[in-house]
């Protein structure tokens, strides 16, 4: 175990959408803005940094985690995936995003990243939700410009699950 | 295809959906950027006896401490709408006067130690005592706000259209009711973000924020910083995370921010946190209103009085008091209703200052005018559906000038209702309703009826002062959109506009509407609205808000392209040899449109007026660039006797709505929801049901969730998500939507404002079916559990003598289970509504269930 002061800055480290990363950080600082600051992913959105509006949501080993509420530290090591990834090199969207364009399921498109992981992790353990298993997981999030609708719609359209 | 009018998908969303957005805080900043937190006021009303920074500009990577006294000498007061000695600095100067005010600003090398050092400054305050209730304001003993105005109550205005006091002589009987609309703000999820820089050379600043407009406040800015406004260049980043009005209020963060960098002489960079937004950014003002009608016995209203307080808080922001003067033109809503007289009444209390908020009057206005039609139907034990087709006005009346002085452009009510009923299924709805009171439950269903202004008249705002300080000022009037179309050397076609990017779909409608009069694809059409005052056309009018998109900007861009589509004829005709009149534009190409093979590509004509000017016809200025300018005539100043044209166009809604009431959790389930829109011609029917649903969600966030709550000494209560509860996807009952279009006849592309009616029409609505399944006559917003449980289970039985001491009263802060997020909200002291005596058909029978 690494004893590290308060006001230290140590070099963290771990992959980013498949890529090694790394930089320094106080053991303060926030997976958001070490994210955000330090590398330069400016994919993921900051709403509230306390737990409530999902903005910020991202992949840490696969399992959605919120990153406002998770310091840069405890990623070390680890395998951490952002909005940033979805889309291929070339810019072609996947379906999830895909379906988001559709349906009109974005507006300012500040919550969209932190929703889009939220269902990235979700679908791959349950590919074939039901609405009611949908809006589930979307209550962990707050949108102000949809009112959800769209949003409902696309993730139920891309995994062709059963509308109520 | 060129897609006007066509539910096209978005071109914003590939970068949005990929993390590619660039909001302000994504983008880089200058080397050796410092950046700010803010200290604010714990209390609600106190003087500031000393600042001493002296422990905190100790610690390491602290640059400075900024106090009122700097900002005090350094900038003036903002520029406020009406002559009054209300002064607001960016920071506060000798006292603070709301919870979460601005008191010092610590500048450091980054926000962490900012915090840090702001924990270090030692502030000592002298409490006073604090307002909070706006009618409690208004008492000759209230502590004032701003003692040289000597009152609180700073602008009392009447206004008199028509003969209202024959109207209630004549009156079978008048209906009245007083209805208090709640403090609340749709927060965006990206807070406020501004960096600033100050150029000593030139005594200029650039600042780059997340500003939303109107440019109107621009020249405020500049003023406080003693700068003329072309030494103030603002930009607007390309993406904004949302703003519905919010984002106006960044303003005196703008200005705190460049005396920041003036002072340290470093860029600036302030990002404001969710905690401080809560607490200080901007809210909707709450309104008091006592409405009362003169009526016959069939429900026909021959006279309106209101009377409007509205309390805006510590300070008169500009452009307030927008919302009390926006809707004025309008006040008399959907109704043909020629005599009303209003009294307009603005107090300052102990709370953050109100400001823009999507709908910006209506939910205020049509809370009393569509609560009081019901309570026409039930004390006249009429139906509540016939007494507003009785008063609406018939699709012959239009154009239709109100007695304020509105001119609604064009409608069809009547068969906007007629639609809305038969496909929402008005009967099986009645069924469903009889079908749950039956079963014991309380079910009500409920109605609204409004006009949603679009694209607002800059002059509005005159109508607060007299006439003869109207005409000492200079009238003030109608609203500039501008639009640039550019044509490059190789034919590629790029707009930029006056709009600020926060979500619209902007650049997609430009480009169709472009696409649309070059003969291209909107794909080819690429839009930049990146707003930067230093190098754009703007107007005060520059911006989004009110709705101004569709009767504005769009229109501009017609405008511009129209231009050029006939300057690109021209040089056509004069290379096809042909009669200008004779092109036509199609599929990339521009040809003889009786034959079709005389043709050039679109690209090799645009070439030619950046290669060979030698080659345009005599007398045409080379260049491709054309700025279209869009400004109605018909919004006019303000007449002698006040009556205004408050917007361009006005689009109707009618919302149906059942509801029903779990009598365990008290919590209300919106059974079913129809809103019929008539917004004249759809541009993009994808984008616009977007902003119908969003203003949905935002209506239901008002009339059952949201609430700033304070209590007796002004602290908030409802300072986090957990407790200020914005709805989730599980609070939003499903939507259906229906569409007329009626076209506007002033604007060439038919198209009227749409993005606000339903947080103006939905609150109403939600409350007439409450008010309904309880025959309720007071119904107070949000209606929360808490608020239900009091209005049914009326008051606790008076503890016996001699039993153990009385328990909290339930109103206090009690937590509550039951339903998905509907967690007791605090309930501030307000009295407690009291229950109808007079209980009305099914109304009654819930009741006592």
């Amino acid at each position: 175990m690494r004893r590290v002061s308060k006001d230290e800055r140590s070099r963290i480290g771990f992959t980013l959408n498949g890529r090694a990363v790394s930089g320094e950080a106080e053991p303060r600082m926030l997976l958001t803005d070490f994210l955000r600051h330090v590398i330069g992913a400016t994919g993921t959105h900051v709403g509230c940094e306390h737990g409530v509006c999902g903005c910020c949501t991202v992949l840490i080993d696969g399992v959605a985690v919120r990153a406002c509420l998770t310091l840069a530290v405890q990623a070390e090591g680890r395998a951490v995936t952002t909005v940033e990834a979805l889309a291929a090199p070339d810019g072609t969207l996947n379906a999830l995003q895909q379906a988001f364009q559709k349906y009109h399921a974005l507006q300012c498109g500040f919550c969209t990243p932190g929703i889009l992981m939220s269902f990235t992790d979700y679908l791959a353990r349950n590919p074939h939700p039901t609405e009611d298993e949908i809006r589930e997981v979307l209550s962990g999030h707050l949108c102000r410009c949809t009112g959800y609708a769209g949003i409902v719609a696309a993730v139920l359209a891309v995994s062709c699950g059963s509308p109520n | 295809m060129t897609g006007l009018g066509e539910p096209l998908v978005r071109k914003e969303d590939p970068a949005l959906l990929s993390g590619r957005g660039r909001y302000a805080d994504d983008l880089p900043v200058p080397n050796g950027t410092l950046h700010a937190h803010v200290i604010r006021s714990p209390h609600a009303h106190a003087k500031i006896l000393r600042i001493d920074a002296t422990e905190a500009l100790a610690l390491p990577g602290v640059a400075a401490v900024i106090t009122g006294e700097d900002v005090r000498k350094l900038t003036d007061p903002f520029l406020i709408a009406l002559k009054q000695p209300v002064h607001q600095w960016s920071l506060a100067v000798e006292r603070a006067r709301y919870v979460g005010e601005a008191v010092a600003l610590v500048v450091a090398e980054s926000r962490y130690v900012a915090e840090d050092a702001a924990e270090l400054v030692a502030i000592d305050y002298e409490p006073e005592e604090a307002v909070i209730d706006p009618i409690a304001a208004c008492g000759k003993s209230a502590p004032l706000l701003h003692p040289a105005c000597k009152t609180n109550e700073i602008s009392v205005r009447k206004f008199a259209y028509g003969d209202t006091t024959a109207a209630f002589a004549a009156a079978d009987r008048t209906v009245a009711l007083m209805v208090d609309y709640p403090r609340l703000s749709f927060t965006p999820l990206e807070c406020y973000v501004v960096l600033a820089e100050y150029r000593p050379h030139d005594n200029s600043y650039d600042v780059l924020a997340n500003f939303q407009g109107p440019f109107s406040t621009h020249p405020v800015m500049a003023k406080a910083l003693r700068v003329p406004g072309a030494k103030l260049r603002l930009r607007i980043p390309p993406d904004s995370g949302g703003s519905f009005g919010i984002k106006l209020s960044v303003f005196p963060y703008i200005v705190l921010t460049a005396v920041a960098a003036k002072v340290t002489g470093r860029p600036v960079k302030w990002v404001e946190d969710r905690a401080e937004h809560l607490l200080a950014a901007s809210s909707g003002p709450n309104r008091i209103t006592r409405i009362e009608a003169a009526v016959t016995r069939e429900g026909r209203i021959l006279g309106l009085r209101l009377d409007q307080l509205e309390d805006y808080g510590a300070f008169l922001r500009a452009p307030m008091p927008g919302p009390l003067y926006r809707m004025h033109g309008a006040v008399t809503g959907a109704y043909d209703i020629p005599n009303v007289d209003v009294t307009n009444r603005i107090v300052l209390t102990n709370k953050m200052p109100a400001s823009l908020i999507r709908g910006f009057g209506g939910p205020q206005l049509y809370l009393a005018i569509e609560r009081l039609v019901q309570r026409i139907a039930v004390e006249l034990g009429l139906d509540h559906l016939d007494v507003i087709r009785r008063n609406l006005i018939p699709t012959e009346k239009f154009p239709y000038r109100t007695a304020a002085g509105a001119l609604y452009d064009s409608g069809d009510y009547m068969r906007a209702v007629a639609t809305a009923i038969a496909d929402g299924r008005l009967d099986d709805l009645k069924r469903r309703r009889d079908a749950a009171r039956a079963a014991g439950k309380p079910y009500g269903i409920g109605f609204a009826a409004v006009v949603e202004p679009g694209m607002s008249n800059m002059g509005y705002l005159s109508t607060l002062l007299t006439a003869d300080a109207r005409a000492r000022a200079g009238p003030k009037n109608g609203a500039v959109s501008m639009v640039t179309v550019n044509i490059d050397p190789l034919g590629a076609v790029s707009v930029t506009a006056d709009v600020t990017v926060q979500g619209q779909g902007h650049q997609t409608v430009l480009s169709q509407i472009v696409a649309d009069r070059l003969g291209l694809n909107p794909a080819d059409i690429e839009v930049m609205l990146e707003m930067d005052t230093g190098k754009d056309p703007w107007s005060i009018a520059a911006g989004t808000y009110s709705c101004r998109f569709s009767p504005g900007t769009a229109v501009a861009a017609h405008v511009a392209a129209t231009r050029m589509r006939d300057k690109l004829a021209a040089i056509a005709a004069k290379q096809l040899n042909i009669l200008p009149d004779d092109i036509e534009f199609a599929d990339g190409q521009v040809r003889s449109h009786y034959n079709p093979d005389n043709a050039l590509s679109f690209g090799r004509i645009a070439g030619t007026a950046h290669w060979s000017p030698a080659m345009l016809p005599d007398g045409m200025v080379p260049g491709l660039s054309e700025t279209g300018v869009w400004s109605p005539p018909e919004l006019e100043p303000p007449t002698s006797d006040d009556r205004i044209n408050t917007s361009l166009t006005y689009g109707f809604i009618f919302d149906m709505c059942g509801a029903e009431l779990d009598p365990m959790t008290y919590t209300v389930r919106v059974d079913r929801y129809v809103s019929m829109h008539d917004a004249g011609i759809l541009l993009n029917p994808l984008i616009a049901d977007g902003q119908i649903y969003g203003a949905f969600a935002q209506g239901v966030a008002a009339a059952l969730y949201e609430e700033f709550v304070y209590d007796e000494n002004g602290s908030l209560l409802s300072g986090s998500f957990a407790d200020y509860l914005v709805p989730t996807v599980g609070e939003i009952p499903k939507l259906e939507i229906l569409h007329q279009q009626t076209p506007s006849p002033l604007t060439p592309l038919g198209a009227k404002g749409i993005a606000e009616g339903n947080c103006m029409s939905t609150p109403a609505c939600i409350a007439n079916a409450v008010a309904d399944a309880l025959g309720a006559k007071d119904i107070s917003l949000p209606i929360t559990p808490l608020r239900l449980h009091a209005l049914l289970a009326g008051e606790e039985a008076p503890v016996p003598l001699g039993a153990s001491p009385p328990s909290p009263s339930p109103l206090a802060g009690e937590g509550w289970g039951g339903g998905s997020r509907s967690i007791g909200t605090p309930v501030p002291h307000s009295p407690t509504p009291t229950p109808d005596p007079s209980p009305q058909g099914g109304g009654e029978q819930a009741r006592s269930a």
